[in-house]
């Protein structure tokens, strides 16, 4: 498998705050790779730093053959990844329709905007009935599929997700990492940020391990899950 | 701060010395200083309130109150000046409290804040206008004049009214050294960072900011009469409204509204450029002055926020203070 | 009802339709950049020149002069955002509203130099109707009509057009618009574009009515930021109502008081009204 996205001793931060210190990480053409760890470990931050919102201050970020690091946003985008943002972050006064537009902006989107918004609704048909409804009347639920179908629309060749379960019912997280295995299965690289570490466990390949801004642990799933220093700070076993 | 006080001496024993030579010197400069002492009191009292965030676009109401109110009294009912001056100045606090009170309750910040004192002082720019039985409208007025009066404070010799209006100066200055060396200036400043987190802190959010802003409405007022008694002429334009209200913001921006004399260099800054551009361009182009005065404005704001004392402070702060180091990486 | 009063009822509603058209432009640009322009009734007054001058000094017909005041209008307007906004977009947003401040002085002080402060207009008397015993000016009707043609123009840009969702998206969050894959500069270049046309506009109905001087931009100006802060800033919707409430007390109060009594109504309503609701009438 070819490597899709490398970080290479990448280092972040806010003002005089240092969040992320010499992180290394790569994810390989088709999967699902994980990142965990506590509030304020700088997974948010590493997402921020990938998708362009954040200046790296060191390091070498490459996908897909093309250096990004320092990049703006909207090169990032450009070049195949897609970002569904922290709190899902949706344009709350535009319709479930417009929000997908919106996630289509780029030329070549724009111009496939009604086969991929087809194939959006056909993966979430929920969306389907509430496509002229304001996003911001949405459930939390239905919220999260319009801001994964979003960034969908651009067929990325990495999909980035910041705790796709945060602030969400038990009951609709589980339906949302049901739906992270459907994106899965399309055929997309995923690439998870999520607190819930004993689910992201189960659907991801390989995950990392934060802690403090440093990559603490790297491994596949199996073997994070029967780390015993992760069954017991993160596992509870 | 080792040699401060040296520093401090080398600093005030010139600008005494320029603050004296005007006394000595004819009256085309006497006319110079007496303006630019007279505007940076005003601009002072401006900056009171604009280096806490409180943009005012509004004070040429309390100028126009200022200029206004002892005119009227003392062209209508006689009231020295003495009299009619002070209560300019408490009609000027009065006005700033209130729409100062609601809208510091209000958490009325930034733009709206700005916006919110435009209309104010738009508000005395018409009022001015539409009495124009007694104000002579847009055309302006004159107060009576009685020749050489002290009660009356009218003094066709300028050195005397130079005297006066830097009297009003250092008023200026002692309310600023007030607010710099009092609690005030800490509690205002956390309220200019973050008004909620100081309010949880336990600053009296509410009342600090009114202090400021009545300290800031009264001088300002009080400058307008003492420009009001020198020029012995009053019109709306130039005692009120939007334009007088920006003249007052730009003026202390460009001297630096963050240090005590940065409103004064302000004034002395502005008013020998427009004098200067005058002298320049003669009368014949109109306007000329005042488009690369604008034109200034626009490049002070955008390259020197801070103001010339700001850009001055940087020059002289450059080789003493060493590179910020690199934060620290914690130890693992 | 008095029929002067329907009148001065019916001329304020003429009236809102062009303080409408300018808080428009100006609300546009403020949703979407984060900027307010204290000289966009300058670049208003700067095109009313423009339509002045093409039409009495080179004779153009009047359409064309006022399709090339909008033009014009439009440069400038670029100008403005991208040799005054984009240089302090990161800075604190006072500082930008203080330096288009410096822009007003500037484009005053220009046209002082270029025209002097003499009052000038166009020369044309367009009729006034006269509809049972009220009298309505024609060129007021038009500009009535035409503020409205542009507000519903906007309108369907806003709602049909991608770019125009695209305006309206970054509005409501900046930072996601960037992972949408817009160069949010490119946008705010367009905003600025669209804000300014539209004061372009204004100016073409404005001048019809009014003479223009140097100074002209201080006599409305004031009054169209009171309106967009009445209707909550960057809220389009609010800024058009507002416009009607704010014509209205002009109108009917000039009607009882002096003109700037009146205009003095409309202030402190604005104040108190702001005190009170500072997010504005159709605000949370």
């Amino acid at each position: 498998m070819t490597i899709l996205l490398n970080l290479e001793r990448v280092s972040a931060g806010y003002g005089s705050f240092a969040a992320l210190f010499n992180v290394s990480l790569d994810v390989k053409n088709g999967e699902t790779v994980g990142v965990v760890g506590a509030n304020g470990a700088g997974k948010t931050t590493l997402l921020r730093v990938i998708s362009g919102l954040l200046p790296p201050r060191s390091g070498r970020i490459d996908f897909d053959g093309e250096s990004l690091a320092g990049a703006p946003a909207y090169r990032v985008v450009a070049a195949g990844i897609a970002h569904v943002p922290e709190n899902r972050r949706l344009f709350p006064r535009l319709t479930v329709e417009e929000n997908l537009r919106m996630g289509a902006y780029l030329p070549a989107a724009r111009k496939a905007f009604a086969e991929r918004a087809a194939w959006v609704y056909e993966l979430f048909p929920q969306l389907q009935a509430r496509r002229r409804q304001l996003a911001g009347t949405l459930s939390g639920g239905e919220q999260q599929m319009v801001a994964i179908g979003r960034a969908l629309m651009t067929k990325p060749k990495l999909l980035l997700m910041d705790e796709p379960s945060a602030g969400l019912a038990p009951l609709v997280v589980e339906q949302v990492f049901a739906l992270v295995r459907r994106i899965r299965a399309e055929g997309f690289t995923v690439l998870l940020v999520e607190q819930n570490v004993r689910q992201v466990l189960d659907v991801v390949d390989r995950a990392y391990l934060l802690e403090t801004g440093r990559v603490k642990l790297a491994g596949t799933a199996t073997a994070l899950k029967q780390n015993p220093f992760v069954q017991q700070s993160y596992l509870g076993l | 701060m080792r040699g401060g006080r040296d520093t401090r001496l080398l600093l005030y024993l010139p600008l005494a010395a320029a603050a004296a030579a005007p006394f000595f010197l004819s009256d085309y400069f006497q006319h110079m200083a007496v303006q630019i002492a007279i505007w940076s009191l005003v601009y002072t009292a401006w900056a009171l309130m604009g280096r806490f965030r409180l943009t005012s676009l509004g004070h040429g109401a309390f100028l126009g109150v200022g200029a206004y109110v002892p005119t009227l009294l003392w062209n209508n009912y006689g009231v020295t000046p003495w009299l009619g001056i002070p209560l300019a100045m408490a009609l000027a606090i009065a006005l700033a409290l209130i729409v100062g009170y609601p809208s510091s309750r209000q958490k009325v910040v930034g733009h709206y804040f700005a916006l919110v004192t435009l209309a104010l002082g738009q508000v005395v720019l018409l009022v001015i206008v539409a009495m124009r039985d007694v104000t002579g409208g847009s055309l302006g007025m004159t107060p009576h004049t009685v020749g050489h009066s002290w009660y009356a404070l009218q003094l066709p010799n300028k050195a005397e009214f130079y005297a006066v209006a830097l009297v009003a100066w250092l008023a200026g200055l002692v309310a600023w050294r007030y607010v710099e060396r009092g609690m005030i200036r800490l509690a205002l400043e956390s309220i200019a960072e973050d008004e909620d987190a100081a309010e949880s802190a336990g600053v009296d959010v509410l009342r600090e900011k009114l202090k400021i802003t009545a300290v800031s409405s009264g001088l300002t007022a009080l400058g307008g009469a003492l420009y009001a008694q020198y020029l012995m002429y009053l019109s709306p334009d130039a005692m009120s409204g939007v334009g007088i209200s920006l003249q007052i913001v730009f003026a202390a921006i460009a001297g630096g509204m963050y240090n005590m004399l940065g409103p004064t260099i302000g004034a002395a800054f502005t008013i020998l450029l427009t004098e200067g551009l005058r002298v320049l361009f003669g009368t014949h182009f109109v306007g000329a002055a005042n488009t690369i005065y604008g034109a200034l404005l626009v490049i002070f704001i955008i390259f020197m926020p801070r103001g010339i004392v700001g850009l001055a402070e940087r020059i002289l702060a450059r080789p003493r203070v060493p590179p910020a180091p690199a934060a620290p990486e914690p130890a693992e | 009802m008095d029929i002067y009063l329907l009148e001065a009822i019916i001329n304020g509603l003429l009236l809102g339709g062009v303080l409408a058209l300018l808080s428009l432009g100006l609300n546009l640009i403020f949703g979407v950049i984060d900027v307010v322009w204290i000289c966009y009734a300058e670049v208003v007054m700067a095109a009313m020149y423009a339509v002045f001058w093409l039409y009495t000094f080179y004779g153009w017909p009047l359409l064309l002069a006022c399709a090339a005041a909008i033009v014009f209008a439009t440069v400038l307007g670029l100008l403005v955002h991208i040799v005054v906004i984009e240089p302090i977009l990161g800075s604190a947003p006072i500082n930008q509203l203080l330096a288009t401040g410096g822009v007003l002085f500037f484009l005053q002080s220009l046209a002082t130099l270029l025209f002097g402060t003499d009052f000038r207009n166009l020369g044309i008397r367009l009729p006034v109707l006269e509809l049972g015993g009220i009298f309505i000016s024609f060129s007021r009707l038009i500009a009535f009509g035409i503020a409205l043609v542009g507000a519903v123009g906007l309108f369907l840009f806003l709602s049909r057009t991608y770019l125009g969702t695209a305006v309206r998206a970054i509005a409501q969050d900046r930072e996601v618009m960037g992972l949408m894959g817009v160069n949010e500069r490119r946008i705010y270049v367009l905003t600025s574009a669209i804000g300014s046309g539209l004061a372009g506009l204004a100016a073409c109905l404005l001048v019809l009515q009014y003479d223009v001087h140097p100074f002209i931009g201080l006599t409305f100006g004031p009054i169209t930021f009171m309106v967009c802060v009445l209707g909550g800033l960057g809220n389009m919707i609010g800024g058009f109502i507002a416009a009607f409430i704010i014509s209205q007390i002009i109108a009917v109060g000039g009607y009882y008081f002096p003109i700037e009594a009146a205009e003095v109504l409309a202030f402190v309503f604005f104040i108190v009204l702001i005190l009170i609701r500072p997010q504005g009438i159709l605000g949370k």
